[in-house]
């Protein structure tokens, strides 16, 4: 670990006289308003700045025409929002997860929970529900994946690294079987293509409700991992140790597991499974801010907004059909995975579990 | 300070310790010396509370901080950060550290000498340097008992003169009470009060240093002979092993 992980820290140091948090907020904004220039039709980032302040400070006479309008707050902005709030939600539960199981290997996806989510999705899909309801079906599911791989991976109270991710395998194999056998039985004609689209990952479709729908699952789980921030320290020492130290290990293991749950099956719920997000981006953050969590957790998430906002830019620019988002962000996570996988291992990183 | 009554731990189906009792006032260093497997670091395990005693009773009066044997961490958490980990039981669920716990943070660093690795990477740092970085840990959390699992394994003797001073230090000046264990029974003459000795998982002696801690139980203790040696000219003595001569009779 020692190799890989000074580096950054040093990387860190040198960027601390500027205030980190205020630059990627400030980054972030920008983001989110030269996507809104991007796609077909044209607008200038000054355009879009005067369109989005009017529903702050109304103005008199308005300087551009009602589809402008039409265009960047009904078409394209809720499908940003909806990145934004992915991407912000991902990298928060990636970061407490990777904290919580003292594991850089640990995202949503690793440990089970994005798949048992899709499946509770496809299930939902095909019993025609949606809305909460597919919300809820997903959380449920999420919830069971998470709960049967923790139980697979503890063994006499002690969580082991590598058997956590073992049991994460384990577990997404059977939903990926569960989703496969829901595929089957669903009506080849109008719910197996919804399905098959909705699980590569795509928000192309997102609405005001499907924002409102993801806000309601990321804003109170990111709330609830910021505030255990310090305890997430705690416990990333191993769980005895924290034991020694007062931490009350278990409620905080399950208050993060099910946020992250929570998010997870938001994300599901909404736009199928983009996977790797939380995996990668919690990485980059701590190559900026060192380990700790406090400092951690938010400069993870706007990373993560941001990173998703561009991952999303391309699906919808690069050709003229739309590429679902998870395609691309597997294709950039699984090599970051690769190399992370490859430094752990070269620097012993399973020797003490 | 500790009270120990017909104490009797389990790790899995295994009994580890059986029937073992003492008692040591506050303000007293108790040194746990056993071969390798004894049960030493079971015993300070059931003293901090992870492990439930199958019977018997412990009871401790005051906080007890520990200090586990060569600590790694996974991520690149900063020496301060580390030591500001002892505030946990200080903070509520939802607190994060504020100035006070900084500032008592940085009173035990100094206290220790180190505070000049306070933003340093903690597993960048020698092992010497990360015991006294996991013992301000323990300090911080403003214990009166501290257990310190093998605080002077894989030092060397200028580190270990340094953590033993410490320790007398604690005693001497901040009136705590300190247990470690240690396969050093030099590590004993120099600072301990007491000593447990663990021959087996029923069989152990306990008492004062002076009374205990002799050549013959030591030989008895290890199943090998063991010399008390005196340094010429002082008023100090240690103990030393005869190598090679396991099996032959020797007499002290």
């Amino acid at each position: 670990m020692k190799r890989t992980m000074i580096l950054p820290r040093q990387i860190g140091a040198a960027l601390a006289p500027i205030p980190l948090l205020p630059l990627l907020l400030f980054l972030l904004v920008l983001t989110i308003l030269v996507s809104v220039t991007l796609g077909r039709y044209d607008l200038s980032v000054q355009q879009v700045a005067l369109i989005l302040a009017d529903n702050i400070v109304p103005m008199s006479e308005p300087t551009w025409q009602p589809v402008q309008e039409v265009v960047v707050e009904q078409v394209r902005l809720p499908r940003i929002l909806a990145a934004v709030l992915i991407g912000f939600g991902l990298a928060i539960s990636g970061a407490a997860l990777q904290g919580l199981f003292r594991n850089p290997l640990v995202d949503p996806g690793i440990i089970g929970v994005t798949s048992g989510a899709g499946f509770g999705g496809t299930l939902a899909i095909l019993l025609g529900l949606s809305g909460t309801f597919l919300l809820g079906v997903a959380f449920l599911f999420g919830m069971g994946s998470i709960f049967l791989v923790k139980l697979l991976s503890t063994v006499r109270g002690r969580t082991s690294l590598l058997t956590l991710v073992l049991a994460g395998v384990v577990i997404s194999a059977f939903f990926s079987a569960a989703i496969s056998i829901t595929k089957l039985l669903a009506d080849p004609f109008q719910k197996l293509p919804a399905i098959t689209y909705w699980l590569m990952g795509s928000i192309a479709s997102s609405s005001y409700t499907d924002v409102l729908l993801i806000s309601a699952a990321v804003v109170p789980a990111s709330f609830a991992v910021f505030l255990l921030r310090f305890q997430i320290n705690i416990l990333s020492l191993g769980e005895e140790k924290a034991r020694a130290l007062g931490a009350r290990v278990v409620l905080v293991q399950w208050i993060i597991l099910i946020a992250t749950a929570l998010v997870s099956a938001g994300v599901v719920a909404t736009s199928g499974i983009i996977g790797w997000v939380g995996l990668v981006i919690p990485h980059v953050a701590r190559a900026l801010t060192g380990a700790d969590h406090g400092r951690l957790l938010p400069v993870s998430g706007i990373i993560g907004a941001i990173y998703l906002l561009l991952v999303d830019n391309l699906a919808r620019t690069v050709t003229t059909a739309e590429i679902p988002l998870g395609i691309i962000t597997a294709l950039i996570g699984v090599p970051v995975f690769a190399v992370i996988l490859r430094r752990v291992h070269s620097s012993g990183g399973w020797a003490n579990d | 300070m500790i009270d120990v009554e017909n104490l009797a731990v389990d790790r899995g189906s295994n009994r580890i310790l059986e029937d073992y009792a003492f008692h040591l006032e506050a303000g007293s260093v108790l040194s746990v010396l056993g071969a390798n497997g004894v049960g030493k670091t079971t015993l300070l395990a059931s003293l901090i509370g992870l492990l439930k005693p199958a019977c018997g009773r412990i009871s401790i009066a005051g906080r007890t901080g520990f200090v586990p044997q060569l600590f790694e961490v996974p991520f690149s958490y900063s020496a301060l950060d580390i030591a500001l980990m002892g505030r946990a039981r200080h903070l509520g669920l939802f607190g994060a550290p504020k100035r006070r716990d900084y500032e008592i943070v940085r009173q035990n660093l100094a206290l220790l000498g180190i505070e000049a690795l306070e933003k340093r990477p903690f597993n960048a740092l020698s092992g010497g340097q990360r015991q006294l970085v996991m013992i301000a840990q323990a300090l911080s959390s403003e214990c009166t008992l501290l257990i310190l699992d093998e605080p002077c394994a894989a030092l060397d003797y200028k580190n270990q003169d340094r953590v033993l001073d410490l320790i007398a230090r604690l005693r001497a000046d901040h009136r705590m009470t300190i247990v470690f264990t240690t396969h050093m029974p030099l590590h004993a003459v120099e600072v301990a009060s007491h000593v447990l000795l663990m021959k087996s998982a029923t069989d152990y002696l306990f008492g004062p240093v002076e009374r205990t801690l002799t050549a013959e139980n030591l030989s008895d203790l290890y199943d090998l002979p063991i010399g008390k040696a005196e340094f010429a000219g002082l008023d100090k003595h240690t103990f030393a092993p005869l190598f090679g001569s396991s099996g032959s009779t020797f007499h002290v």
